[in-house]
């Protein structure tokens, strides 16, 4: 039975348009991975699934991890507010029993009091997470990511999608509300539609009609009690959002709600899939990418229930560029094979190189040396300007001894100096593409390049620092920086990480 | 500050190499035990008659204990030393240091490397607890990048370069084909060479050094002393060695054609040897040809040929069997093979063939005459940007 749905007032500022204490969201960042898989070509290998369109596909040295710092960086980049707190949001994290945020909060270097953890298990975890951060508290960033696969040849291979999107909430107080959260209502039930054993590769879902009839009065209720919440009427909503991992009740959802269907946001399913817990925090971020001021947006998402944000964009909004839109970066994609998707999901096994595996790295040299590995922070020699990647307390010009500042490399653009494809050297997907790479404002490191086919890279391509899984031994899944070409419009790092002075 | 070196004090009277091979029905002790009893049988001793050793081996094993097991030393003092891959000279580089401070008559080196009991192709260094953050790169993947750079620097056509590093392994090969302890011992023509898939950038597996177990040794003295083991004593002129602080992979001055080290340590055992003019004194040389860049740019370091004309001194076929200066006549680590611990000291017992008159007479060279009598060795290890660096000098007379 459908249990009935409670307006949430318990913060009296969530009723009516015009609140007195404004929360919403102050900035929004998304990442796509750069690799599209083409349904179409499914089929010829797998003998059945595919379809029509693409879905993005996370690298072989990307995890949620990952794929949620290059979320929160970006996020965090067009805005100058910070976070009180890190709520981290995947079906699939890289560990359990460790907390996965605190890798993204190393990569973003945030305080030491700044809270990190994990919502994980249940793709309603990620809207979950944004409900927490919306309640109350300190400013939250709000990091959700998803890998999203099946068995070959099935809906779900084909339907899911890889991706990262971050989401900072907080008060007026905490920074400019780009918008405002003025009404919700949720609705939640159990049954069983999709399902999951830890461990499995695959969900598997329950006969479709049987969840479609379970979602479609859950979505209307809570639909409704949000509208009532906000006090306004249905037609006053300019996005509507339906995020969800079943596409038919997302569909019939739709035509129930009363909003009219060229409000309706388009869900990426054509071209990035349905990225899980990811899901509704990437629409939301596309939507605020073209939203103008004054404008209600409606975020529903079905999930083993069914949760309705309402959002009222701000002046705020105005002069918001994200540096790498979701449309750019949907434009952007490169395709990749089947047979390496596969290869990447661990579904297919290919022969490994014949090379020594590497070794666990270490956790307390990982621990000790941390603003560098998960932060990509070098030193600065403060007499001679001289950039040292990694952080070194001697001097390789001059000599002096514990006179540096530390020097953060992450944003700091750079380009290739010289370059070489290894194929000889161990690495989960060969060959290793590797160049030594100049950052602008001074400073040098030998470093592997990744999203990268070997045709693209030149003497002199510019390129930027992304977060990586290298690879997992003994469990350990080693994470560190790799660059990749710039193929998208990068706003200048900030004042503070570059010295055009300083540097050789 | 001060490099005196040790010229003319200390003396090389016996030398001993396995061959460089695959040797999958030889330990570690056999390798070292067979290149130890040629050194013995060339000085005429016993291995008690040696006061000190000193092993070099990169990963082969660890302490003195290693080499005292397979010769079964009583109550000697054995060190073992490790530097990268110029651990063989190394060694040699101790012993003779103990010999010329008098606390020793007699000391030996012995390098030795067992590399094919991994079961992988080419070397796999120990794993050192670390962060995870350190460089994912093969040594043919490192190397690889001084080729476009020094044909960018000195607008040498790619394709060009590409002949001209053939031109090296295929020199290398005809040598070794010469040699009956080197590990490839076939001829390779430039085509050849230049046909085979790249691996690493520009490079295929023939622009690399093979990979191959084995073991050399050497036994020096004081020179007053030499005549009374051999009639034909290779004296030592000049014994350097640099350690990078890796400072080139992370300052954006360095551009990966040349190496830095090298240079510095040249210089140093110039000095050393008293030479003010290579050309003049050095009638060949043994280098580090771990990839064929690699010996390129030595030509340049060692100041065998100016900056950006290395090639051009290949080319013409300069340093050739028969060239002007014969380099690497024994195939180098391309053909002769690279047991770690040992090439060092494989490179100074090819000297000490070619000084004494004893290499075979299809690689006999033709180039040592009156004055210049001079043999260099330079054995590196590490990376462009980061390597260890010895430069040798050895002649069969004293000055």
């Amino acid at each position: 039975m459908v249990p009935e749905a409670h307006p949430e007032c318990d913060d009296p500022s969530e009723t009516g348009l015009a609140s007195k204490s404004m929360r919403g969201i102050i900035s929004y960042g998304a990442y796509l991975p750069y690799r599209r898989l083409d349904r179409s070509t499914i089929a010829a290998v797998a003998g059945t699934g595919g379809g029509k369109g693409t879905r993005t596909v996370a690298s072989y040295d990307e995890d949620t991890t990952t794929l949620g710092v290059e979320a929160a960086r970006r996020a965090l980049r067009i805005t100058q507010a910070r976070p009180g707190a890190l709520w981290f949001s995947t079906v699939t994290p890289a560990y359990v029993d460790k907390t996965n945020a605190t890798a993204i909060h190393a990569a973003l270097r945030l305080p030491g009091d700044v809270i990190a953890a994990d919502f994980g298990g249940a793709i309603r975890s990620g809207v979950a997470a944004l409900r927490a951060a919306l309640a109350g508290g300190p400013a939250a960033l709000v990091v959700t990511a998803d890998i999203r696969t099946g068995l070959p040849g099935s809906a779900d291979e084909a339907a899911g999608g890889d991706a990262g999107a971050a989401l900072l909430v907080g008060d007026e107080t905490d920074g400019p509300v780009l918008a405002e959260l003025i009404g919700s209502g949720t609705a939640t039930d159990e049954f069983l539609d999709r399902w999951r054993t830890p461990g499995d590769i695959r969900s598997k879902q329950w006969e479709e009609k049987f969840g479609e009839m379970r979602y479609l009065p859950l979505g209307t209720t809570a639909f409704a009690a949000a509208l009532a919440n906000a006090g306004i009427e249905a037609d006053r909503v300019d996005h509507l959002i339906v995020s969800g991992s079943h596409g038919r009740a997302n569909k019939g959802l739709v035509r129930k709600l009363g909003v009219p269907t060229d409000r309706l946001v388009d869900d990426l399913t054509a071209t990035v899939g349905s990225p899980g817990s990811a899901q509704a925090a990437l629409l939301l971020s596309a939507t605020l990418e073209r939203a103008t001021p004054g404008q209600v947006i409606a975020l529903v998402s079905l999930a083993d229930g069914a949760d309705v944000l309402l959002f009222k964009t701000s002046e705020a909004l105005t002069g918001v560029v994200s540096e790498a839109s979701v449309a750019d970066q949907v434009a952007a994609g490169r395709p990749l094979p089947y047979g390496k998707f596969l290869a990447w999901r661990g579904v297919l096994t290919p022969e490994p190189p014949r090379r020594p595996e590497p070794a666990r790295p270490s956790a307390s040299a990982a621990s000790r040396n941390e603003d560098w590995k998960f932060g990509f922070v070098g030193t600065r020699d403060r007499t001679s300007g001289a950039i040292h990647l990694p952080p070194a307390r001697v001097s390789m010009d001059g000599g002096a001894i514990d006179d540096m500042e530390p020097v953060p490399m992450a944003d700091v653009a750079g380009h290739v100096v010289t370059y070489t494809i290894d194929k000889l050297v161990y690495s989960p997907s060969p060959p290793v593409v590797f160049a030594v790479v100049d950052f602008e404002g001074g400073g040098r490191a030998p470093i592997e390049l990744t999203d990268v086919d070997p045709a693209d890279v030149a003497i002199g391509t510019p390129v930027e620092m992304t977060f990586r899984r290298f690879f997992t031994a003994d469990g350990i899944h080693n994470y560190f920086w790799k660059a990749r070409p710039v193929r998208t419009a990068v706003t200048p790092p900030p004042a503070s990480t570059v010295d055009s002075n300083k540097g050789a | 500050m001060a490099s005196h070196g040790i010229k003319d004090r200390v003396a090389i009277v016996g030398m001993g190499c396995t061959a460089f091979k695959e040797h999958w029905d030889a330990g570690v002790d056999d390798l070292a035990l067979d290149a130890s009893n040629e050194a013995f049988a060339a000085a005429g001793i016993n291995k008690d008659d040696v006061d000190a050793y000193w092993l070099g081996t990169a990963q082969s094993g660890m302490s003195g204990i290693t080499l005292a097991r397979a010769l079964q030393l009583q109550n000697k003092p054995v060190t073992r030393v490790e530097n990268y891959c110029a651990t063989g000279s190394e060694a040699l580089r101790q012993a003779a240091y103990a010999v010329a401070s008098g606390a020793y008559d007699v000391a030996m080196a012995v390098g030795v490397e067992k590399v094919k009991d991994s079961g992988y192709q080419g070397l796999n260094a120990f794993p050192i607890p670390s962060d995870g953050t350190t460089r994912t790169l093969t040594a043919a993947g490192s190397f690889s990048m001084v080729a476009p750079a020094y044909a960018a620097k000195y607008g040498v056509p790619m394709e060009q370069l590409k002949r001209t590093l053939g031109r090296i392994a295929s020199k290398n090969h005809y040598n070794g084909a010469r040699n009956p302890r080197a590990q490839f011992r076939r001829e390779m023509s430039v085509d050849q060479i230049c046909a085979m898939p790249n691996v690493a950038g520009d490079l295929s597996v023939f622009d690399c050094a093979g990979v191959a177990d084995g073991s050399a040794s050497a036994i020096v003295v004081r020179a007053e002393d030499a005549h009374r083991y051999t009639d034909k004593p290779i004296y030592i002129k000049a014994l350097s060695f640099v350690a990078g602080n890796g400072s080139g992979l992370m300052d954006p001055a360095y551009d990966y054609t040349w190496f830095p080290e090298i240079a510095a340590c040249a210089a140093d055992a110039y000095a050393q040897a008293g030479i003010t003019d290579p050309a003049s004194r050095i009638a060949m040389a043994e280098v580090h040809d771990c990839f064929t860049p690699t010996e390129l740019v030595l030509m340049e370091d060692l100041g065998f040929s100016e900056r950006g004309r290395g090639w051009m001194d290949i080319e013409a076929g300069r340093f050739d069997l028969h060239g002007e200066l014969p380099v690497n006549p024994d195939g180098g680590l391309k053909s002769f093979g690279h047991p770690v611990g040992a090439s060092g000291l494989r490179m100074m017992f090819e000297a000490y063939l070619q000084l004494r008159g004893e290499a075979p007479d299809d690689r006999a060279i033709s180039s040592i005459s009156g004055h210049r009598n001079l043999a260099l060795t330079h054995n590196l290890g590490g990376y462009p940007g980061e390597m260890v660096s010895f430069v040798s000098i050895l002649g069969p007379t004293q000055d």
